[in-house]
């Protein structure tokens, strides 16, 4: 699993691209995305995913399930 | 250019700033001194100096944001190139953002700081009175670090008579004074609500920082720590420090006299207490749950209660993140980013220092005539006090029509002068030419705290109008000036109290318009 924005949710206020630590996060189409290959939900890096913890609205910043769990390939 | 401000190592020329002198002044000042009464007129954000010691003044008094008389005659613009946040307040809702909407933290349009700098270069050399950049968001500059301050290095080469200021809530400042100092900044402005993180938790749910939310009381103690500490790092480096507090009923009202003692030792120089802003349209936490704003009189009283203790600011309109120009004439809508991009720009610094020059002459005429006026009233004894409103489009002088009055200036009249107390937004009256009823009502409610209006001109209906809810509509000073013109009015109102004709007595309470101030429509 990776984390994924809400893309209705998401105000572009940018808070979650500068929080992380893997660059992920970039703005496409007025609002922000992550790139599933790069995200790793912040695991080794901090307790909990960055993007999440930094959003304004609730439930933008959630888990993608369609991605296997990152923990898996570690 | 201000040799007080210091920014001389920017603009090339001139000596280094004293900076320990300045801090001297700004530890020796101890706010409005009380031996004048809290209804002094020079105090604070009045017209004069009043006791404030002459450095700080000389920063002050050219800025609209701080001094109510310098923002008849000069205008700022605020860029919004700062979009991130590092804290939840539930005043605040990040979602909601459309045309029609309107607030301090809402913008339509976030800009790169290359776009910033053009915008300014734009306005400024369109409005030759344009003296002061802010960035305040519509995030928090000190959580967007890299774009505010690329943005103060693009305007200070290109633009080096502007002064710099910026707004944050300060849980990243202590990382950041010395980039401010560095800069020149001119002034920070620091939003504390609380110094209890008990009331804090009721304020913030959450703050981000070192990477990890926190939550409750001990995010608001986390926060409450940082921005003191900012406070006090900034005061010691002799940059001016503004407070700003929102007042929420029932929450902090009581517990801003508190934070306004709190900050005054600390060394900020002014308090700005405004009222919550808390529609349920706007989807904030404290709209959705109904917490109401204060009235009119419950602001004013409050400004009162903390006025013996440090200067207070009167006369914010709780602006957007993007506004341009002079305080209460928005003209953004002159300088979207497609515009700007296409404007040829020439920045004249030659010409602006004469348009301001005759500026400073108009302001001077106006001191005069008040200060003359001020002396036939001196003698008079009474302990009548009174609001009164007043229609402008800025100099200082009665010149809106009441149909064309987008906000009233209230002035409280006393034997010691007329003292600017706020402002009351309205929705326009006359719209297209003829009146409607619904909106004079929401006039007369804004302005029902007043025993007068004084208008360049008004129509036969609403005359009567106002005349039955009580409130004297006065247009015989029309295009004169302010103060003098109410000072003029209020001894022929003692004078009818002490004859009999007429009998004073207390006027009601007033509603503040919710919602940011924004170009009219």
């Amino acid at each position: 699993m990776t984390l994924k924005i809400v893309a209705s949710q998401c105000t572009s206020c940018s808070a979650c691209e500068a929080e992380c630590p893997n660059v992920a996060i970039y703005e496409k189409n007025g609002t922000f995305v992550i790139n599933p290959k790069k995200c790793t939900e912040c695991i080794g890096h901090f307790d909990k995913p960055q993007c999440a913890e930094v959003c304004p609205v609730d439930n933008t910043c959630i888990i993608d399930e369609s991605y296997p769990r990152y923990q898996a390939a570690v | 250019m201000d040799a007080a401000t210091g920014r001389e190592e920017l603009g090339g020329g001139g000596g280094p700033v004293n900076l320990d002198a300045v801090m001297q002044q700004v530890a020796e000042h101890k706010g409005c001194g009380t031996q004048g009464g809290s209804g002094k007129a020079s105090c604070g954000s009045g017209a004069g100096q009043g006791d404030l010691p002459t450095d700080i003044w000389e920063k002050v008094k050219n800025h609209p944001c701080y001094s109510e008389e310098a923002h008849h005659h000069y205008a700022r613009m605020h860029v919004a190139v700062a979009p991130a946040c590092n804290i939840q307040c539930n005043y605040c809702n990040r979602k909601y953002d459309c045309a029609n909407e309107s607030r301090p933290g809402v913008v339509s349009e976030k800009l790169t700081p290359e776009q910033a700098a053009k915008k300014v270069l734009a306005v400024a050399s369109t409005i030759p009175q344009m003296t002061v950049l802010g960035i305040a968001g519509p995030g928090d500059p000190l959580a967007n670090p890299e774009k505010t301050f690329k943005t103060f290095e693009l305007i200070a080469k290109s633009a080096p008579d502007i002064k710099l200021c910026l707004s944050t809530n300060g849980l990243a400042l202590p990382d950041h004074v010395d980039t401010i100092a560095g800069f020149n900044v001119d002034h920070v402005t620091i939003t504390i609500n609380m110094v209890d993180p008990e009331i804090g938790a009721k304020i913030y749910p959450w703050v981000y920082w070192k990477h990890k939310r926190y939550t409750g009381v001990e995010a608001a103690k986390l926060l409450t720590d940082r921005q003191l500490q900012g406070l006090e790092m900034l005061t010691e480096r002799g940059i001016l420090c503004k407070v700003n507090s929102v007042m929420i009923p029932g929450v902090n009202d009581q517990h801003l006299v508190e934070v306004n003692k709190a900050v005054k030792s600390r060394g900020a120089f002014l308090h700005n207490i405004m009222p919550l802003i808390s529609a349920p349209e706007h989807g904030t936490v404290f709209g959705l749950t109904g917490q109401r704003g204060p009235s009119a009189q419950e602001l004013k009283a409050l400004q009162d209660s903390c006025e013996g203790e440090m200067n207070m600011m009167r006369h914010c309109r709780q602006c957007r993140a993007d506004a341009v120009g002079l305080l209460g004439e928005d003209r953004s809508a002159e300088f979207t980013t497609d515009k700007i991009m296409e404007m040829e720009v020439n920045y004249d610094l030659e010409s602006r220092k004469a348009y301001q020059e005759m500026v400073e002459k108009e302001r001077q005429d106006k001191v005069a005539a008040k200060q003359e006026e001020l002396e036939t009233l001196a003698g008079i004894a009474s302990d009548i006090k009174l609001l009164v409103a007043v229609a402008t489009k800025g100099s200082g002088l009665i010149n809106e029509h009441f149909g064309h009055a987008k906000e009233f200036q209230v002035y409280e009249l006393s034997t010691s002068g007329a003292k600017f107390v706020g402002h009351r937004r309205v929705d326009l009256y006359c719209q297209g030419g003829y009146g409607d009823e619904d909106s004079l009502e929401t006039v007369i409610r804004a302005i029902n705290d007043c025993h007068a209006v004084f208008v360049a001109k008004i129509g036969g209906c609403p005359k009567n109008d106002l005349l039955t809810a009580g409130i004297d509509p006065v247009d015989q000073f029309a295009h004169e000036f302010i103060e003098k013109s109410a000072i003029t009015w209020f001894k022929t109102y003692l004078e009818k109290v002490n004859t009999g004709e007429i009998e004073h007595y207390e006027r009601g309470d007033a509603e503040i318009r919710q919602g940011a101030l924004i170009a009219a429509q």
